[in-house]
């Protein structure tokens, strides 16, 4: 769709359903996987609670948006950065996060982890090396 | 340089939708190419030709449309985000049945891979917003 191809890193930063940040964001995310960009995602303050697995949303009334970000491999969207000190301050660890894959064509399919815990100063560099950033 | 611009909240609740502005238009002073102004979340605010503000404020949605009309500004509304909050152009309002419409001519609707394609053509992505 286009002949130049940059890094976009779509920041998340805020918590799923306290506003609709993280769900427009998403809807970027989805969209522009159509423009064969190179694109990562990075999950950081208390947009880490945005891939928690086992969301309900039935007391708050409002859609529960989660189950699309284990699509976001079959848009091959598939580097996926969380901070671990976000992680750390609010109690959490990988393993209270969904387990999100992808599926590697040139290694026969093979299921990949497309989650990477890294830390903040890793982050840092991470962004920097991007062309577009992205903040929701 | 090119830049986009991308304004992710509403008139007169936020700052980042003067800021937006300003920053725009001060692009344009210094001789700078804006590839196009892109409004997101409640950002899509923006551009209902029904603002009514106090007549001693500014009028943030004529102040835009002003400065398309002088520098062939492209300011562009997003779909999802403009169907979630009531902007309606004409063919929104077919599309969807409604009996208004509400967007400021100066301003157009269109999906969000125009925001992708913003990014991607220009030197810089510049957000306003939280």
């Amino acid at each position: 769709m286009s002949e130049q191809i940059k890094n976009f890193l779509y920041l998340n930063r805020r918590a799923p359903y306290g506003t609709i940040y993280a769900w427009e964001s998403l809807e970027v995310v989805l969209i522009g996987a159509a423009f064969d960009q190179k694109v990562s995602l990075a999950f950081l303050d208390d947009g880490v609670f945005q891939i928690v697995k086992g969301q309900d949303t039935s007391g708050v009334e409002m859609k529960n948006f989660s189950p699309t970000y284990s699509a976001l491999g079959d848009y091959d969207v598939n580097q996926l950065y969380v901070e671990q000190e976000s992680l750390e301050e609010r109690g959490l660890t990988i393993d209270d996060l969904m387990h999100l894959t992808w599926e590697d064509e040139d290694e026969d399919w093979a299921e990949k982890d497309s989650i990477r815990v890294v830390s903040r100063a890793e982050l840092a560099s991470i962004i920097e090396q991007q062309d577009i950033v992205f903040s929701f | 340089m090119k830049f986009a611009i991308q304004v992710n909240e509403g008139p007169y609740q936020h700052q980042a939708a003067d800021s937006a502005y300003l920053f725009t238009r001060a692009a344009l002073e210094k001789g700078h190419e804006i590839f196009r102004v892109f409004f997101y979340h409640d950002g899509v605010g923006n551009g209902t030709r029904l603002t009514t503000p106090p007549q001693d404020d500014r009028h943030i949605v004529n102040r835009w449309a002003d400065l398309a009309e002088k520098h062939g500004l492209d300011l562009v509304l997003c779909v999802a985000a403009a169907q979630r909050r009531g902007l309606v152009d004409d063919g929104e309002a077919e599309r969807n049945g409604k009996d208004a419409t509400n967007i400021h001519p100066k301003f157009r609707i269109s999906g969000l891979g125009q925001l992708i394609e913003a990014a991607v053509q220009s030197d810089r992505l510049v957000v306003f917003g939280d």
